[in-house]
C-alpha cells in the first residue's frame, strides 16, 4: 500500500479508496494499484526477503550511479571549453584503474551473498504439508490438489479460467469499459477467475507445475516467484503464506494469442476453515463418483458382445 | 540513392556510372555501407511502426485495435525486424564505412563477398515482412522462437526459419569480411594496439558473430525439422526438450547482444575523446574489457531462463558469472567518465549522444546487475521491467551509439555539415522522449505486468499511458532524424574539413571530405601522435 499516491484520476482515488477500506477490514487484498512504482513485499517470508534483495540491489546502483553520474555532471560543468577549459594530456593512471575494478568485485560479491542464501532457501520443498499440482493449458490453469498432511487427497481438482466478465469486456470492441468490471469495489479487470485456487496460510505449501500444451509461467507476485510451467518438466517451488486474502497474478510465458487472459487469483484462507474447505470438496467428489458409478454400473454388469 | 552519385562527385577514379553497376554489382566498401546504413533506416522505420502501433494498443486499458493474435505477430516481428534488421545492419554499413579508413586501406578484403553479404538482407527482410501477408500470419511465437508455441504457427514458420538463414549466411561473411581486412589490410605501422576502439570492437564482434551465428542457425533448424519432417528435438512427447531449445539459442542470444553493444562501445570511445580533446583514458583497459566481455557472454546464457527449473548450482553458476560481466563494463563506463575528467569539453550532436550513452546505457547496466540476482529475477522475468532493461541498452545504448556515429562521420561520407540545430532539437526531443516511453515500464514490471500483453488491469493504465505518449513523440523525432540526413547530404550548403571535428584524430580525418571512392590506394603513413587513441605507450 506504501506505494499508492493520491489516485491521479477519478477513477484511480476510487480504487484506492477501496484498497485502503479493504485494508481497514483486516483482509489482504494484493492486486496492483494505479500509479504503483515498486514490487510488492509480498505475503511470505520468502517475498519479503525477495523484496530486500530486489531494494538492496536498487540502492547499491543508485548509490552507484550518483557517484558516476555525479562525476560527469561536474566534468560537463567545469571541463567545458566554453568556461576557457584546457585539456590535460594524460591518459593513465594504474592505481585508479585497480581500485575501480576491485571496489566493483567487493560490491558484487555483497551483493551475491544475500542473494545465494535466498535462493538455497527457496529451492528446498522438503516438509512441505500440502501439495498442489498446476498445469497450465492455453489458456487455462489446472489446479490439483496431490497430499494435505501426509494423506493423498483425490479427486479434488479443477480449471480456473479468466472470469466472465472481463472476458466479456476483453473483446475487440466490446464497448465495455473496464474500469467497469469490478468486485466489491477492486477492479479485477483481467484478473479474475471462475473457480481460485483456495489455500491455508501457515501452511508450508509445495507446488509442482508442469506444462500440458506449450510453456506457461505461474506467477503471483504476493508469493515472491515465478516458475515455467513446460510440458515434459515438473517444476517445483514453495509458499507459506502469512496472511489471508486474494492474490492476483498472470501467466508470464508467451503463450499464444490468449496469454494475456490467463489469470490466478489465491485465495488464501484460515487453515481450518482450508481443511472444511477441502473435505467438502472430498465428499462432494466421491458423491459424484459414487453416483457416476451406480449410473456405470448396469451397462458395466452387461455381457459384452 | 541518386544521392550518393553526387556525393563521389568526379573527384577520384569515379564510382561506376549507372543505377545498376553502382549500387546492385557495387564491391565498393562506402557504397555498400551505404546500401547498409539505407537498409537500417528503412528497418528501424518498419520496426519502428510495429511498435507505435503496439503502443497504441497498449495506449488505454481493453483491445481497441488489433486482435490478440496480432498483436503476438506485431511483438515477434518488431524484435527480429529492429535486432537483424536495424541494429545489427546498423553496425555492419558503419564498419564498412570506416574500418578500411581507419587501418589505413583501400577497400574490404573481400569485396564480391561484402556485395553478396548486403544483397542478401533485402531478400531475407523481404521473405519475413512477407509472412504478415499470409494466410495465418506473420510468426507469432516470440522473436526467441520458443517451442512448442512457435511450432503451432502456419507456414510463415517456413520463411521465418529461412530468413535467419539467410541473416546469419549475411553476418557470418561480413564478419569474416571484417577480421579479414583488419588482420590483413592495415597500413604498415598499424599494430594491433595502436588500431582504434572503434575497429577492435569490430574485431571481437567479429568473432562473436562467427561463433554464434551457426548456434542460432542449428537451433532454427531443428525448429525446422521438428515441424516438418517429424522429429522431435524440442517435442517432450517424443522424448525431446523443450528446455533444450531454450539453452542452444540463448548460448546465441546472448553473446547476440554484445554483438548488438560491443560496437556500440567502441563508438563512444571514438567520439568521447574528440569533444573532450583529451586522449581515451586507459586504451589497452578499454580493449581488455572489450574481450573480457565478449569471453563472458558465452557463459552466461543460462540468466535468461531462471524460471525454467534449473538446478541450484545452475542458477548459482549463471548469477555469479553474469555479475562478473559488470566488471569490465564498470571499467568501461569509469574510463569514458575520466577521459571526459579535465578534458576541455564541447558539446556538438555526437558528443550529446555520447553522453546520453554512456548515462542511459548504465541505467541499463544497472537494472541488468538487479535482473542477475536470481531470487530478484523470479519477480522480474518476463515482465516489464525486463522490457525497460533491455530497450535501455538497445535504444539509449545501440541505438543511440549509432545516431551518434551518424552524427560524428556524415560529414566525411556526405562532405557537407549537418545542420547543427537540427540536430540538438532531435537530440533532445529524443533523449527526454525516450525517458517518458520507456523509464515508466520499470514501474509496471515492478508492479506485476507481464511483458507481450495486448491488455492488461486498469492499475497499469497510467504508466501505460504515459509510455505510449512517449513511444509516439520518440518515433516522431525520429522524422527529425531523416530530415537532418536528407538536408546533410542533399542541401547542407556547409563545407566539412577533411579533419571536420577540431583534434579529431584517426585516419579516417586525413583524408578528404568526402572520402574519395578509394580510400588509401597508397598505405598511409603512421603517424602515433594522430593515431585516434593519442598515447601509443598505454
Amino acid at each position: 500500500m506504501r506505494y499508492m499516491k493520491s489516485g491521479g484520476t477519478g477513477r484511480g482515488a476510487t480504487g484506492a479508496l477501496g484498497m485502503l477500506l479493504a485494508l481497514a477490514s483486516g483482509a489482504a487484498m494484493a492486486n496492483p494499484v494505479p500509479w504503483q512504482l515498486n514490487m510488492t513485499k509480498g505475503v511470505t517470508p520468502i517475498a519479503q526477503q525477495v523484496y530486500d534483495l530486489h531494494m538492496l540491489g536498487f540502492w547499491v546502483c543508485v548509490g552507484i550511479g550518483v557517484v558516476v553520474f555525479a562525476a560527469m555532471g561536474i566534468a560537463m560543468f567545469r571541463f567545458r571549453r566554453s568556461r576557457g577549459a584546457v585539456a590535460e594530456r594524460w591518459s593513465h593512471n594504474t592505481r585508479l584503474e585497480v581500485v575501480w575494478t576491485v571496489i566493483p568485485v567487493l560490491i558484487l560479491i555483497a551483493l551475491a551473498w544475500p542473494a545465494t542464501t535466498l535462493l538455497v532457501k527457496e529451492v528446498d520443498t522438503s516438509n512441505s504439508a500440502l501439495t498442489i499440482k498446476v498445469t497450465g493449458y492455453q489458456w487455462k490453469w489446472r489446479y490439483d490438489y496431490v497430499d494435505y498432511k501426509g494423506n493423498a487427497v483425490s479427486k479434488v481438482g479443477f480449471m480456473s479460467k479468466l472470469a466472465f466478465d472481463s472476458n466479456k469486456a476483453r473483446q475487440l470492441d466490446s464497448g465495455i469499459d473496464p474500469w467497469t468490471v469490478s468486485d466489491n469495489g477492486e477492479h479485477d479487470y483481467l484478473l479474475n477467475v471462475d473457480h481460485m485456487l483456495v489455500l491455508p496460510t501457515h501452511t508450508k505449501i509445495r507446488f509442482v507445475i508442469t506444462g500440458g500444451d506449450v510453456i506457461h509461467s505461474w506467477w503471483v507476485p504476493e508469493l515472491g516467484w515465478k516458475i515455467d510451467a513446460i510440458p515434459g518438466v515438473v517444476n517445483e517451488a514453495w509458499a507459506t503464506i502469512d496472511t489471508a486474502g486474494t492474490y492476483r497474478g498472470q501467466c508470464a510465458e508467451l503463450c499464444g494469442q490468449d496469454h494475456a487472459f490467463m489469470p490466478i487469483v489465491v485465495k488464501a484462507v484460515a487453515p481450518a476453515q482450508f481443511g472444511q474447505w477441502l473435505a467438502a470438496q472430498q465428499d462432494a467428489a466421491n458423491l459424484d463418483r459414487a453416483a457416476r458409478t451406480a449410473q456405470a454400473e448396469p451397462a458395466a454388469a452387461q455381457p459384452r458382445g | 540513392m541518386a544521392h550518393a552519385a553526387s556525393i563521389e562527385h568526379d573527384e577520384h577514379h569515379s564510382a561506376p556510372s549507372g543505377f545498376f553497376r553502382r549500387w546492385v554489382c557495387s564491391t565498393n566498401h562506402k557504397d555498400i555501407g551505404t546500401m547498409y546504413l539505407v537498409f537500417s533506416l528503412t528497418m528501424f522505420f518498419i520496426g519502428g511502426s510495429l511498435a507505435m502501433t503496439i503502443r497504441a494498443e497498449l495506449f488505454e486499458p481493453g483491445m481497441q485495435l488489433v486482435q490478440p493474435y496480432f498483436f503476438n505477430e506485431l511483438t515477434t516481428m518488431h524484435g527480429l525486424v529492429m535486432i537483424f534488421g536495424a541494429i545489427m545492419p546498423a553496425f555492419v554499413g558503419l564498419a564498412n564505412w570506416m574500418l578500411p579508413m581507419m587501418v589505413g586501406a583501400p577497400d574490404m578484403a573481400l569485396p564480391r563477398m561484402n556485395n553478396w553479404s548486403f544483397w542478401i538482407l533485402p531478400f531475407a527482410f523481404a521473405l519475413l515482412l512477407s509472412t504478415f501477408f499470409m494466410a495465418g500470419g506473420a510468426p507469432a511465437g516470440g522473436w526467441t522462437m520458443y517451442p512448442p508455441l512457435v511450432l503451432q504457427g502456419g507456414d510463415s514458420i517456413a520463411f521465418l526459419i529461412f530468413s535467419i538463414h539467410l541473416m546469419g549466411i549475411s553476418s557470418i561473411m561480413g564478419a569474416i569480411n571484417i577480421i579479414a581486412t583488419v588482420l590483413n589490410m592495415r597500413a604498415p605501422g598499424m599494430d594491433l594496439l595502436k588500431m582504434p576502439i572503434f575497429v577492435w570492437s569490430w574485431l571481437i564482434t567479429a568473432f562473436l558473430l562467427i561463433a554464434v551465428m551457426p548456434v542460432l542457425a542449428g537451433a532454427v533448424t531443428m525448429l525446422l525439422t521438428d515441424k516438418y519432417f517429424g522429429t522431435s528435438f524440442f517435442n517432450a512427447a517424443g522424448g525431446g526438450d523443450p528446455v533444450m531449445y531454450q539453452h542452444v539459442f540463448w548460448f546465441f542470444g546472448h553473446p547476440e547482444v554484445y554483438i548488438m553493444i560491443l560496437p556500440a562501445f567502441g563508438i563512444i570511445s571514438e567520439i568521447i575523446p574528440t569533444f573532450s580533446r583529451k586522449p581515451l583514458f586507459g586504451y589497452k583497459a578499454m580493449v581488455y574489457a572489450l574481450a573480457c566481455i565478449a569471453f563472458l557472454s558465452f557463459t552466461v546464457w543460462a540468466h535468461h531462463m531462471f524460471t525454467v527449473g534449473m538446478p541450484l548450482g545452475g542458477e548459482l553458476f549463471f548469477m555469479y558469472a553474469t555479475m562478473l560481466i559488470a566488471i569490465p563494463t564498470g571499467v568501461k563506463v569509469f574510463n569514458w567518465v575520466t577521459t571526459m575528467w579535465r578534458g576541455s569539453l564541447s558539446f556538438e550532436t555526437p558528443m550529446l549522444f555520447a553522453i546520453a550513452f554512456v548515462i542511459l546505457f548504465t541505467i541499463g547496466g544497472f537494472s541488468g546487475v538487479m535482473l542477475a540476482l536470481v531470487p530478484a529475477d523470479f519477480q522480474y522475468q518476463d515482465t516489464y521491467f525486463v522490457v525497460a532493461h533491455f530497450h535501455y541498452v538497445l535504444v539509449t545504448g545501440a541505438a543511440f551509439a549509432i545516431m551518434g556515429a551518424v552524427y560524428y562521420w556524415i560529414p566525411k561520407w556526405s562532405g557537407n555539415m549537418y545542420s547543427e540545430t537540427l540536430g540538438k532539437v532531435h537530440f533532445w526531443s529524443s533523449v527526454i522522449s525516450v525517458n517518458v516511453l520507456f523509464f515508466p515500464q520499470h514501474f509496471l514490471g515492478l508492479a506485476g505486468m507481464p511483458r507481450r500483453i495486448p491488455d492488461y488491469n486498469v492499475a497499469f493504465a497510467n504508466f501505460n499511458m504515459i509510455s505510449s505518449i512517449g513511444g509516439f513523440w520518440f518515433g516522431a523525432s525520429q522524422l527529425l532524424f531523416i530530415g537532418m540526413i536528407v538536408h546533410c547530404v542533399f542541401f547542407s550548403k556547409k563545407r566539412a574539413t577533411s579533419e571536420v571535428w577540431e583534434t579529431a584524430h584517426g585516419l579516417e580525418w586525413t583524408l578528404p571530405s568526402p572520402a574519395p571512392h578509394h580510400s588509401f590506394t597508397v598505405p598511409p603513413l603512421i603517424d602515433d601522435s594522430k593515431l585516434a587513441h593519442g598515447d601509443v605507450t598505454h
